[in-house]
């Protein structure tokens, strides 16, 4: 009986996917109407129950991809891969304005160099304080605050080592569920109800797990304007952290 | 036909993947540079030429509908595989940096977004296409 269970979710994972999310959901929405009276959106604590189911899968599988660890869950991972994520992001465009992204688009741009270059910096300034003072840690750590890939790409380009290439995997990890579960909390008080503060938020912070996570939770008509700079963020900063922020770093220490 | 839309989707986001694929090359860092948003931006334009000609019909513009009321279970997927075990064991330096770099951004914002965007919330376009619970 039950091996007839596992085997029928585990050989459709995707579907189980779809009903696991599914539940996940209407919990979250009667949690959201009945405990806090709408006040704390609903797809906000779906991504919050979402965050704890995988730390929970975590710690029972011990493994990297939370919920998706465990072989019956395995489907979640598909579902909330990067294929089905990036294409479902590209398909909130329809609805977008261009003519909304063209006005926005010298801030959107700046915004993400200033975006590579703050979170590099404030990384950088935090090792410092942990003690580090070779420029190789150092830029591995501030890469890693740029985004949870950005760090171990940096690092192996310099030669890090793994002990400091895990550290940058965590401060992005950290950052980026920061974003998810955050930013619906924050959104009030940076007035971020527009498309143009919705671009220059997704080329600041640029995680796009963790901005168009937080963006939906907070008004997922927001989600393409921070989704469009976001998707250029870690691009940008696999370039610049290796090579020109890593001779900036070099050169001082 | 409903695969109409849903083969626009598919056709500009592999479209803005292998340009993403050929950036990346041509930087030589082993990373896709940008694919998904050029291929937000092309969908953007094709959907809207289309629409302005009238050359898509209901029943496509429902396939791209679907996948963009998807994104929100998608996130929740995705919220559910990430390795939050190891965020939260990444130690101290990790968590406070990681802490910090988000509390700044978020100070940030709205020194970069400035006075316009007040503005442009008003305009704010209302008619979402991902009917349905849309807050």
């Amino acid at each position: 009986m039950w091996e007839a269970l596992k085997t029928a979710l585990e050989s459709n994972g995707l579907i189980t996917g779809f009903v696991i999310v599914g539940i996940t959901m209407y919990v979250a929405y009667l949690i959201s109407n009945k405990l806090t009276k709408g006040l704390i959106h609903g797809s906000a604590i779906a991504i919050v129950l979402g965050l704890v189911l995988a730390y929970f899968g975590g710690v029972y599988s011990d493994g990297t991809k939370g919920l998706a660890d465990i072989s019956i869950f395995a489907g979640i991972g598909l579902l909330g891969g990067s294929m089905l994520r990036d294409f479902a992001i590209v398909a909130t465009s329809f609805g977008a304005n261009f003519d909304e992204i063209k006005k926005a688009g010298i801030r959107g741009i700046s915004s993400l160099f200033i975006g590579v270059g703050l979170s590099f910096v404030v990384g950088i300034i935090f090792a410092l304080i942990f003690g580090y003072t070779d420029a190789v840690s150092l830029a591995t750590i501030g890469a890693g605050t740029v985004t949870y890939i950005v760090g171990p790409v940096t690092g192996a380009a310099l030669g890090a080592s793994s002990e400091v290439i895990a550290i940058s995997i965590a401060a992005g990890l950290v950052k980026s569920v920061l974003v998810m579960v955050g930013t619906p909390f924050i959104a009030r008080f940076i007035g971020l109800n527009n498309p143009l503060t919705a671009m220059v938020y997704g080329g600041l912070m640029g995680t796009t797990s963790g901005v168009t996570g937080g963006l939906a939770a907070t008004d997922v008509r927001l989600v393409p304007y921070g989704a469009v700079t976001a998707t250029f963020y870690t691009g940008l900063g696999c370039l610049l952290c290796p090579t020109l922020l890593f001779i900036l770093t070099d050169m001082i220490w | 036909m409903v695969i109409y839309g849903v083969a626009i989707l598919a056709g500009c986001f592999l479209f803005g993947m292998f340009c993403g694929e050929l950036i990346g090359t041509l930087m030589g860092i082993d990373s896709n540079v940008g694919g998904v948003g050029i291929a937000m931006l092309l969908l953007i334009v094709v959907v809207d030429k289309l629409q302005k000609d009238g050359k898509i019909s209901l029943p496509a513009q429902s396939g791209l509908a679907f996948w963009n009321a998807m994104y929100i279970p998608i996130v929740i997927a995705m919220a559910a595989s990430q390795n939050v075990l190891g965020a939260l064991t990444g130690g101290p330096l990790a968590i406070i940096a990681g802490i910090a770099v988000v509390l700044i951004s978020w100070l940030v914002v709205p020194l970069l977004s400035g006075k316009k965007a007040k503005e442009s919330a008003i305009e704010f376009n209302k008619n979402h296409p991902a009917t349905g619970e849309v807050n």
